[in-house]
């Protein structure tokens, strides 16, 4: 074992790897708003929606669930254009994260609204509003925070499967990585370092929705 | 030019399928394994060990896949180790999925009562003892519907080996893709595969929790 790890010449890179970082903190906060708000849509028709909706929307989310993200990912970016929707390579790794993230996410939040109590839907109609506004009003809100510690892990999660949309050239911190290590041969040190900082977004990830959390929900941290 | 049928698609890619198969069992028993020992590191007396087990569990679940593949194919091949696509697959995802393994099994091990842990040792059994006859039994009861659903995580993980070049069901979907020019059709198909493999173990871990929820109500 003779290799001799070396870091300094990295400094020569970085602004690659900040742009990579960028590319990731951008996709996961597209995709984690989007997402979320798209597996509260499909949790709302799972649940409560008009059901002629209902197995569509399980098809899609069973088919999400079942399937590698990398392959969705492929058939977005290569297989789409054939419909005559042609994305770049950042639009595709967008679309492929909100489509991935709102199949998980809508899961998790379905499960917090099977857990309110029956109560709050009586409670809601007797207060004459329709089952939407109890939903949006009443049920959301709680249900959220039921499950928001399982929804920052998916989150945190789908943060980490992003490393694979730099196999569609979408310029992510993996990508970066792969950059610098075809230029220099020093796959170890590239690899550790980007290792390191995707690491350091998870926990940095993790502690930010605690805090959201902490934020949208008073209600509970006051206790 | 050639033209290629459906037919001549599928049994390409289900050709490849056997490998996404093997790929995931010896992965998915090497972890079993590895996440054993890490469990009882988890749950040992010995506080180094239970931090070093809970820093391997967070940095493998906490970095992405793709970057543990990639150190294993291409990090130890600095070291004059010459390391073969399938081995450093292998090995990066036996390593990932025992971290996952070993979690979900420790929370099945704390989900027994402590009573079960008290009761066991007024009656003199040590601590292998109590593991063997009182614990385990109860917690692999609880421990079936998540692992057979973590399954599904290490066959949809597979896929990321492609990237390192190892020919399984997504780098055959590439091949087939550029030899056909059907990258629609090709994909969709691949997709469909591993839903066909993925599915039925999904729907198994569902249908295994509502069964062991039902044995809890009656209690």
């Amino acid at each position: 074992m003779n290799y001799q790890f070396e870091f300094g010449w990295l400094f020569e890179y970085y602004p690659q790897i900040v742009k990579g970082i960028g590319i990731t903190i951008q996709l996961i906060a597209v995709g984690a708003v989007a997402g979320i708000s798209l597996g509260i849509v499909c949790a709302w028709v799972r649940a409560l929606g008009p059901a002629w909706l209902r197995p569509v929307v399980a098809t899609y989310v069973e088919l999400i669930r079942n399937t590698p993200f990398l392959i969705q990912l492929f058939f977005i970016f290569f297989g789409l254009p054939s419909l005559g929707v042609q994305l770049s390579e950042l639009q595709a790794a967008n679309l492929a994260m909100i489509v991935n993230l709102g199949a998980y996410s809508s899961e998790i939040i379905r499960a917090g609204i099977q857990a309110t109590p029956r109560g709050q839907f009586e409670a809601g109609a007797s207060l004459a509003m329709t089952p939407f506004e109890t939903f949006r009003h009443v049920v959301l809100i709680p249900s959220l925070e039921r499950i928001w510690p399982a929804l920052s892990s998916q989150v945190v999660i789908v943060m980490l499967g992003s490393a694979v949309v730099s196999q569609i050239a979408a310029e992510d911190l993996t990508f970066a990585a792969n950059f610098i290590q075809s230029r220099t041969f020093r796959a170890f040190e590239a690899y550790m370092i980007s290792t390191a900082v995707y690491l350091l977004l998870a926990i940095l990830l993790r502690q930010m929705l605690g805090m959201v959390g902490w934020l949208i929900f008073p209600r509970r941290s006051a206790r | 030019m050639i033209e290629f049928t459906i037919w001549d698609i599928l049994r390409n890619l289900l050709l490849a399928t056997r490998w996404t198969i093997a790929l995931s069992l010896v992965s998915f028993i090497g972890g079993g394994l590895v996440g054993l020992v890490l469990l009882f590191s988890r749950i040992s007396r010995r506080k180094w060990l239970r931090a070093l087990a809970k820093y391997y569990i967070e940095l493998f679940q906490g970095t992405p896949l793709l970057m543990q593949l990639f150190i294993a194919f291409f990090g130890f091949g600095l070291f004059g180790i010459d390391v073969p696509a399938w081995l450093a697959a292998v090995l990066a995802l036996i390593l990932w999925s025992a971290a996952f393994l070993g979690e979900i099994w420790r929370g099945c091990v704390e989900a027994i009562a402590k009573g079960q842990w008290e009761a066991s040792a007024s009656l003199g059994m040590g601590r292998l003892q109590q593991m063997r006859y009182v614990i385990l039994p109860q917690a692999m009861r609880i421990a079936v519907p998540p692992t057979v659903g973590f399954s599904v995580q290490v066959i949809k993980g597979t896929a990321l080996t492609s990237i390192i070049g190892f020919v399984e069901l997504s780098k055959a979907g590439t091949v087939v893709t550029n030899a056909t020019f059907q990258p629609f059709t090709v994909y969709g198909l691949v997709a469909l595969i591993y839903f066909a493999l993925c599915w039925p173990l999904s729907k198994s871990s569902q249908i295994l929790e509502r069964k062991l929820n039902v044995a809890h109500r009656n209690h």
